[in-house]
């Protein structure tokens, strides 16, 4: 059977593993914030923002590591505008949030025109290269899955393992979770349940940036409208999913990933030669609602998301 | 620092901070205008004499701000009892759906009785389209911002199948779009020669109903209470669920009216560009307005009349039509921040 070949490719879980890598990078973003107790719609944005500032800044001559971190700074000041909206002045989370989204699409849009007027195709930097890991990359099946890739997707595996050492193993870390469960027995210990959200957001966002620079500077090598087309949206799904912990995180964005890689390849196929192709790129929200229902029944959601802390309020 | 209640805030305070939001907004716009290399005083006055400078382009604002004013109401119904929908777009496709299966022939009635059929079972697939998030919602818990958000994408690619498949119009030139609709089945202009439908007459009565229904009904009652605390709601004997499914209702109907007018009174087809998202622009029409559904109407004008005046201003001056997007999202996170300032003071510790 042609599914089987397909799922015992090597050029099915790279591309898996590529699909999952900007997933991977904002949804680590959305956790950090909603761990925190702060939910961030401003993720479809902001990837948008990473998107065009990672892949303008390389085109500058900053290069690509310079792009990447002009991403990164892109994304924390949007993180900035959201949580001083969010955290000390309490509005709404999700009218701040979509209005940070409206905000960073439409500016993103307007730099765009601004960059490259009258462009029909956008110019084309010299993206990330795979690179591949001596010996390991030797490995059958999981070599070239996992350790021929872009060293953005090695960065955002390693950021796997370092969100959750500093969310479970640093005083940091239980700060900013108690932030997001307890915020008034953290403020009890004397510190800042201000400071602490408003950092996470800003970390968070950073980290989303950085996934829509991926699209621009790994996955492609352009930026065109549209490309972030609803990942951000599905990012909130997979920490869902992935029960706010990083590690189930990493296992639901490969999951979600590599059903991507299939839905492309069955179209492709025989098969799905009868199928309107419009079914096939429906597949994704539907799995992400499936998960978002199967998930809701083990609720673990932080106990203060989305609940605004008023230090000397009752 | 710390925020601390007004009890009484006053009148200056109240009309102060949402003016400066506004001028901060205009503000932020000339710079970026200034960035764009374009005199700001230039660009404001062109999207100003776009929005509203000739009857031509007050028209233009009107026809606008039509299923504005539908996705608006959507918004702000549903808002106003924390339910949040986000899936104005599809509900608005569902509408046009609908008008278009319908309308192009399927249904041989007089127009009398055409319009306002369409318009019912257009309200109706609306509603549904809304009710199964809603569903999911009071029965699993599952968070209705997230899953209006990607029903909007499923909706759009559901849309283009049909498109592109059943609904194809075989003399569209390969086009994806619809068939034309039967006249019987146009909504009719308002005034003899100017290019004003219904729609926006009709959109005016939905916002008057709407207003009743929030302040005059048992049903608005307890949408305000469910929304204000759910769990004093549900203490208090309200259903809480009941009210959630009903208010999806009402919302999801709005919406799709907006598919309706733009479908029978503007285009006549369906295309996949029909909304360039007004289902989106809906939430910043309803925050704008507070949530109140008669000022709906006036924060729709105000914003149908800075994208039109923008793609006016865009063609006479160069500066970018995202200007508009950018102010928009401005002018909503300060109109936010304002209103909140109105109500509570910051304290420094």
């Amino acid at each position: 059977m042609d599914l089987i070949d397909i799922l015992l490719s090597a050029s099915f879980w790279t591309a898996a593993i590529r699909i999952a890598s900007p997933l991977i990078f904002a949804t680590l973003g959305e956790l950090i914030c909603e761990r925190a107790g702060v939910l961030n719609l401003g993720i479809e944005g902001i990837m948008v923002a990473g998107a065009f500032a990672g892949w303008m800044g390389a085109y500058s001559g900053l290069g690509l590591w310079g792009g990447v971190c002009v991403a990164m700074a892109v994304g924390m000041m949007f993180g900035l505008i959201h949580s001083l909206l969010t955290v000390p002045f309490g509005l709404s989370q999700h009218v701040v949030g979509l209005g940070v989204t409206l905000l960073a699409t439409s500016m993103t849009y307007y730099a765009y025109r601004l960059a490259l007027p009258e462009v029909t195709s956008p110019p084309k930097i010299d993206a990330f290269q795979p690179f591949e890991i001596p010996l390991l990359s030797d490995i059958p099946l999981i070599g070239p899955a996992l350790f021929s890739q872009t060293p953005l997707t090695y960065l955002a595996f390693t950021l796997v393992g370092v969100v959750w050492v500093v969310l479970y193993r640093t005083p940091l870390g239980l700060a900013l979770r108690a932030a997001g469960e307890n915020p008034a027995a953290v403020a009890a210990q004397g510190l800042s349940v201000t400071g602490i959200r408003m950092g996470a957001v800003i970390i968070g966002s950073g980290l989303m940036a950085v996934g829509g620079a991926f699209l621009t500077m790994s996955a492609f090598d352009s930026f065109f409208f549209e490309m972030v087309n609803g990942r951000g949206w599905i990012c909130i799904a997979l920490v869902v999913f992935g029960a706010w912990k990083p590690g189930k995180a990493l296992l639901g964005a490969i999951l979600f990933a590599a059903f991507d890689a299939l839905q492309i390849r069955i179209q492709q196929s025989p098969l799905g030669a009868d199928i309107p192709y419009q079914v096939f790129l429906m597949m994704p929200y539907f799995l992400s609602i499936l998960a978002l229902i199967v998930m809701s029944r083990r609720a673990e959601v932080p106990a203060a998301l989305m609940v605004p802390f008023n230090k000397g309020e009752r | 620092m710390r925020l601390e209640p007004i009890a009484n805030p006053t009148v200056a305070r109240s009309t102060l901070l949402p003016t400066a939001a506004i001028a901060t907004t205009v503000v932020i716009a000339s710079l970026l205008a200034m960035v764009a290399g374009a005199n700001p005083f230039l660009v404001l006055g062109e999207i100003i004499k776009g929005a509203a400078g000739s009857k031509f382009a007050l028209l233009e604002t009107l026809n606008r701000a039509t299923p504005l004013i539908f996705t608006g109401l959507a918004v702000a119904v549903a808002f106003r009892a924390k339910l949040w929908n986000i899936g104005a777009e599809a509900q608005l496709y569902a509408g046009a759906l609908v008008t278009v299966v319908l309308g192009t022939g399927a249904l041989g009635l007089p127009s009398w009785m055409l319009l306002p059929t369409l318009a019912v079972l257009a309200m109706l697939a609306g509603a549904v389209v809304l009710l199964i998030p809603a569903l999911l919602k009071v029965r699993f818990g599952v968070d209705e911002v997230v899953t209006t958000l990607l029903f909007n994408f499923i909706f759009l690619l559901f849309i283009s199948m049909l498109l592109e498949g059943p609904l194809k119009d075989p003399m569209g030139m390969g086009w994806p779009k619809s068939a034309r609709l039967i006249p019987e089945a146009r909504l009719p202009r308002i005034f003899d020669g100017l290019r004003l439908h219904w729609g926006f007459g009709l959109a005016l009565i939905a916002a008057c109903v709407v207003w009743v229904i929030e302040r005059r009904t048992t049903l608005g009652y307890e949408m305000r209470a469910v929304g204000l605390n759910r769990e004093a709601a549900q203490f208090a004997g309200i259903p809480v669920n009941a009210v959630l499914i009903k208010t999806a209702l009402l919302s999801g109907g709005l919406a799709a009216l907006a598919g309706f007018s733009e479908a029978s009174g503007l285009k006549g087809n369906l295309t996949l560009d029909l909304s360039p998202g007004f289902g989106y622009t809906g939430i910043i029409v309803a925050m704008l307005a507070l949530l109140n559904p008669l000022a709906v109407v006036a924060a729709a004008l105000f914003v149908a009349g800075i994208f039109v005046g923008a793609d006016s201003m865009s063609r006479a001056v160069g500066v970018p039509t995202y200007l508009a997007d950018i102010m928009l999202a401005t002018a909503l996170l300060l109109m936010v921040l304002a209103i909140m300032l109105t109500r509570f003071r910051i304290v420094r510790e």
